[in-house]
């Protein structure tokens, strides 16, 4: 209200309840109420990043662990596992950078990503698991379709066997990375809700990213005993980190993560992914199992951004953090 | 410096980028009057966009923070404490007798081109760079816009400027005017300072100066006047630092602020550990089960 009638209102608000809220309204010695730090305006900055973000975190980790699931397939002879998990890894990997592109501020630059090789970066690491990660995928996945189908006959053949085999290891361990590095990602920045929890962040993101792609492929008809052990030891990974998130309370400083909206999501997407699925696979309802766990880390992604925005916003959060 | 005139460093050429000497801001709320030229000039010279035309009535200030399009912001605060030898009266609301202290502050936040720098750490196409004279530069054509360094801040100085703002989508912040600085010109807000309470000039200068300060200040009453640079944090101090009275929260800054790079190791250890757990835990349900 860039306005006189805005002082007006004040006077009316001061005189009649002597007490006065609202914005820009924080002077000295007077019955109004001060904020924090300077005028209650952020330490910090909150991340400026949109719905790409979360939707990449939650694609990325799904992508990256189906490569380590295929590769797992491979070595014990479940083939069509293989072939679908390997089809998921490479949709992941495509629409992995789209969705980067898309958030970048100037996406024409995307190129430049790759200009610089710089471990002290997480983002930079992240850019290049990403690139890895598609060129062993994509590659992996159409040699593994000609090998399948007997596109080529003979030495061709074998040959297109062995290469699916060591892109698929590369896709192994390039997609785990993928899945975890950005919890370091989130963790290793100035946001106090985030760095608090940067042992946590890392294990959540890749133990999503594994239920979550053991829980599509059995959603795509693949209902195999080890796909759901791993969809158990996911749950049951995830529950442990939501006894872990509700002790390691940190007060003002984390508090984004258990008040406001952010909260909300942080504790939905803590039950769809760890009690939720853990009970339901127990009882062998399967299918509502991973429909609860996709859901889970998908909110949970948007819970882990949102809480950010809402920590990179509060200076009370910053100082609590820091004394 | 004071009383230097044209001589002063904040006036004269000087050759520091060619002879690679590092510089920086010391910035002293203590002779400070408010007048707001620092933003204006640094808007003028560096072509930043308007931040938005909002009345805050936060005091006089209505720029707010730093950010994309502010490099300079000078901040208005307000405090119920005595300021130096200040003769204090009861004069003012709710306070009809005894003493009522109040003090108006004013200081010239800027960029602090931290010695180790959350933003240039994190910067993934390189795109921020460390120059001759120790200061943190920002390269607009080579940054894409990807966000990182806005959370890596541990001051919240550089953003992203949003659209519809000329050079819209890369991030920003205050270049320690380095295109003067090649020229052998200092700053455009130290340019213009009328009362030198921003000094620009030799890091080492200027370290001694503010010490310096702080001792008179002290000897003339203001108790709780101390320097602003946080040397013993993992920033390992700063290239514009700050005189500042009483404690860095009331000025918006971190008492204790950690380069984020420290959280790396520990992190990458999580992420390790889980990656090699669930690819152990994949092979064994594949198997075992």
């Amino acid at each position: 209200m860039p306005n006189e009638s805005r002082i007006d209102q004040l006077r009316e608000d001061a005189w009649t309840k002597g007490v006065v809220t609202g914005r820009g309204t924080d002077v000295a010695s007077s019955p109004i109420p001060r904020r924090s730090g300077y005028y209650g305006q952020p330490v910090v900055r909150p991340p400026v990043w949109t719905w790409e973000i979360p939707v990449y975190l939650f694609v990325g980790g799904l992508g990256g662990m189906s490569g380590v699931i295929a590769f797992g397939a491979l070595l014990f002879h479940h083939f069509d596992v293989v072939r679908t998990a390997m089809w998921v890894a490479a949709i992941a990997s495509v629409i992995s950078p789209v969705l980067l592109i898309l958030d970048l501020g100037r996406p024409r630059l995307f190129l430049n990503m790759l200009r610089v090789f710089k471990p002290q970066s997480a983002m930079s690491m992240g850019a290049w698991i990403l690139a890895a990660f598609g060129m062993c995928v994509v590659p992996g996945l159409i040699a593994l379709e000609f090998h399948t189908f007997y596109v080529f006959a003979g030495a061709v053949d074998q040959i297109l066997g062995v290469a699916a085999g060591i892109l698929m290891f590369g896709s192994a361990i390039f997609g785990m990375l993928l899945a975890t590095y950005t919890g370091v990602l989130i963790g290793a920045t100035a946001i106090p809700a985030w760095f608090l929890h940067h042992r946590l962040l890392p294990i959540h993101f890749g133990t999503a990213g594994l239920g979550s792609a053991a829980a599509l492929l059995e959603l795509l008809g693949h209902r195999i005993a080890p796909l759901n052990a791993i969809g158990l030891f996911a749950a049951a990974v995830e529950t442990i980190l939501l006894i872990w998130l509700s002790l390691d309370r940190h007060g003002a400083a984390d508090r984004a993560i258990h008040q406001h909206r952010s909260g909300w999501l942080i504790r939905i997407g803590e039950v769809l992914t760890g009690p939720g699925p853990l009970v339901l696979r127990l009882f062998g309802v399967i299918p509502l199992a991973a429909i609860s766990f996709l859901l889970g880390a998908l909110v949970s992604r948007f819970g882990w951004i949102a809480v950010g925005k809402i920590s990179g916003r509060d200076p009370e959060s910053v100082f609590a953090s820091q004394r | 410096m004071i009383g230097e005139g044209t001589h002063s460093t904040n006036q004269r050429r000087n050759t520091y980028v060619r002879d690679n000497v590092e510089v920086g801001f010391f910035t002293d709320p203590t002779v400070c009057i408010g007048c707001k030229a620092c933003e204006v000039a640094c808007k003028e010279w560096n072509h930043v966009p308007d931040d938005g035309f909002v009345w805050s009535g936060n005091s006089y200030d209505n720029t707010g923070h730093l950010g994309a399009s502010t490099w300079r912001h000078v901040m208005f605060v307000e405090q119920d404490r005595q300021k130096g030898g200040q003769i204090v009266g009861s004069h003012s609301l709710g306070n009809m007798n005894g003493e009522d202290p109040f003090r108006w502050i004013f200081l010239s936040d800027v960029c602090k081109h931290c010695e180790e720098a959350g933003c240039l750490e994190a910067c993934p196409t390189g795109a921020i760079v460390r120059t001759e004279v120790g200061s943190v530069l920002v390269q607009n054509d080579v940054c894409n816009g990807c966000g990182y360094c806005v959370v890596s801040c541990p001051f919240g100085v550089i953003d992203r400027r949003p659209q519809p703002l000329p050079d819209a989508g890369g991030a920003f912040k205050c270049t320690f005017c380095y295109d003067r600085q090649k020229s052998g010109l200092p700053p455009a807000c130290a340019k213009v300072c009328p009362t030198e309470s921003i000094v620009f000039g030799r890091l080492d200068d200027l370290r001694a100066r503010a010490t310096q300060r702080v001792h008179q200040l002290r000897g003339h009453g203001y108790a709780d006047a101390q320097l602003y640079d946080p040397t013993e944090t993992s920033v390992r101090g700063t290239h514009a630092f700050f005189l500042i009275l009483g404690e860095p929260e009331a000025y918006g800054l971190p008492p204790k602020p950690q380069i984020p790079t420290v959280h790396l190791k520990a992190a990458w250890i999580a992420a390790f550990a889980t990656a090699i757990g669930a690819i152990v835990a994949t092979l064994c349900a594949f198997a075992f089960v």
